[in-house]
């Protein structure tokens, strides 16, 4: 036999016993050149376009899917930034854009389509303020659409103005039909990477091309019985090094799946993103890791270090595996979608607080954390304004998706279903930063903008 | 050549080599190369079959899942790049 009987269980292992899976294929589309005088004919045009590249694209996902016998778990699509193909004054335009974005997105059976994006970081302008308005509507009244709004990035600096309206759209967004988890569909961003295929901020890169085949894939549940199976007492150098392995197994699957699927969607452009993303199923947790290597509870003091280890080591197995490796790689601390974070701050280990901490090592930022809905809009400005600054200090992306809970307090488990998991509702610091945000105007570029 | 790796997991008894290879004939499926061993309790078999004539893989899938549930064996079929990409550099 070409394969040894070891390798082989050890991939059905990984598949059937540790959830190894590819978590989204993303296709990625260029609309740029859809943008007409009229929005029914920009409308018109990107619906010819859309259904043109998606052909066959869900049959192919789920034929590889069971010929090589690895999940894919999400199909999406995403576009080129809505707010680059329309620029209007009249709420009822980005509306109508949206709705039938979303109805496309279940006509082609995609679990989400992203892109409803807009790029603040310099300037809220007139029509970005439409823009903006629009979002708690369309987030309300679509399904699949998931919207994004850039804050802030290493060159522009961060805009508090531009914060300051995401604060009030993100309020707005959950208190409108008193639905948290729609605000699971939006998210704040600093610095994106150029093509960025991970919802809600998913969207298509300028000059990105026609077409590109983005994967994204996932394995915590590999990595933490991979660190298990490591006998108690080795260094933590060989904890390194057992990572490494585990992720370059990981990332060839994902590699060659994601080529697999562009080679028979006549795609050459394929982008790998090697990310621990956590599912609430018992164990596939990047909690669990960092507790298996040697914290009590995640949060507890060495979390960081850890989470900073994790990460490393994930990546340098990965970029051994790749040569394509996209802009968001890395460890994602998903509130409610990991058993043991959320776990962790219901037994009071990790906070808000800690939670930023921690995005200083990791991907990406602070995620799907339920906070109280009755949160001042200033406390929330400070919060996002906190993490925009991490992703501006250190040159990476950092982005923020919370969701606020109408009528919830400090504690309060609130479930939010299937992939989306659940979490008790986070303590956040009402200390007033009110005049901060009433100054308003750009924090400037960091210093580490100027390379040239 | 299309190839695939199909594995057979279970406590071992009588007619599961012979069970599922009849499955495969039945397909017209040719075994290139087979090797079983026991590991602790449970039987391991795993099949290098050639399925280039193969184009819908789902009624042999369907196939070799209802004769594992007869056989009372866990039955997993995957195409061989993948085992290739995960393990030779």
């Amino acid at each position: 036999m070409i394969f040894a009987t070891e390798e082989i269980l050890e991939t059905i292992r990984m598949i059937q016993v540790e959830h190894l899976d590819i978590r989204t294929v993303t296709l990625g589309v260029d609309l740029l050149d859809c943008r007409r005088d009229s929005i029914e004919d920009t409308v018109k045009f990107l619906r010819a376009r859309l259904l043109k590249a998606t052909e066959n694209f869900i049959s192919t996902i789920k034929k590889v899917e069971v010929e090589y016998g690895i999940p894919i778990v999400n199909k999406r699509v995403a576009i080129t930034p809505v707010s680059l193909i329309l620029s209007s004054l009249n709420l009822e335009d980005y509306i109508y854009l949206a709705k039938e974005l979303d109805r496309l997105a279940l006509e082609i059976d995609l679990d989400f389509i992203g892109g409803y994006t807009g790029f603040l970081e310099y300037e809220v302008s007139n029509t970005d303020k439409v823009f903006l308005k629009s979002i708690p509507v369309v987030l309300n009244e679509t399904e699949r659409l998931c919207a994004s709004i850039i804050t802030a990035t290493t060159e522009a600096g961060i805009n508090l103005d531009a914060i300051k309206e995401s604060a009030y759209i993100i309020l707005e967004t959950a208190k409108l039909k008193n639905r948290p988890l729609v605000c699971a569909k939006l998210i704040v961003l600093s610095n994106p990477p150029k093509d960025n295929p991970f919802m809600a901020g998913a969207f298509h890169g300028i000059k990105r091309g026609e077409r590109v085949i983005s994967v994204g894939i996932s394995g915590p549940g590999a990595v933490r019985s991979a660190v298990e199976r490591l006998p108690k007492n080795v260094d933590i150098t060989s904890v390194v090094e057992e990572i490494k392995r585990i992720s370059f197994k990981i990332t060839r699957a994902g590699e060659f799946i994601g080529r697999e699927v562009a080679r028979r969607l006549g795609i050459d452009s394929v982008s790998v993103d090697i990310s621990l993303a956590p599912t609430p199923e018992e164990g596939d947790s990047v909690a669990r890791i960092i507790e298996k290597i040697g914290v009590k509870t995640f949060g507890a003091p060495g979390t960081t270090g850890l989470l900073f280890l994790l990460n490393d080591a994930l990546k340098k197995g990965g970029l051994m595996a790749s040569s394509s490796v996209g802009g968001l790689s890395g460890t994602f601390i998903s509130v409610s979608e990991d058993k043991g974070i959320a776990e962790a701050i219901g037994k009071g280990a990790l906070s808000l607080e800690k939670l930023e901490a921690l995005t200083n090592v990791c991907s990406v930022g602070l995620d799907m954390i339920p906070i109280p809905g009755d949160i001042s809009p200033y406390t929330l400005m400070g919060i996002i304004l906190d993490e925009m600054a991490v992703g501006v200090m250190h040159n990476k992306t950092t982005a923020v998706r919370i969701l606020p809970v109408p009528g919830g307090k400090p504690g309060d488990w609130v479930d939010f279903g299937g992939l989306l998991g659940g979490a008790p509702i986070v303590k956040v610091n009402e200390t007033s930063c009110m005049d901060l945000f009433e100054r308003g105007g750009r924090i400037p570029p960091s210093i580490s903008s100027y390379r040239n | 050549m299309k190839r695939a790796i199909i594995t057979v997991t279970g406590i071992d008894h009588t007619g599961i080599v012979a069970g599922i290879s009849s499955v495969l004939a039945n397909f017209g499926i040719n075994i290139l190369d087979i090797t079983q061993t026991i590991m602790g309790d449970i039987f391991v078999m795993a099949l290098l079959v050639d399925i280039t004539g193969i184009d819908d893989i789902t009624p042999l899938l369907e196939r070799l899942l209802e004769e594992g549930n007869k056989l009372k064996v866990k039955v997993s079929f995957e195409r061989e790049e993948i085992f290739r990409a995960m393990h030779r550099i």
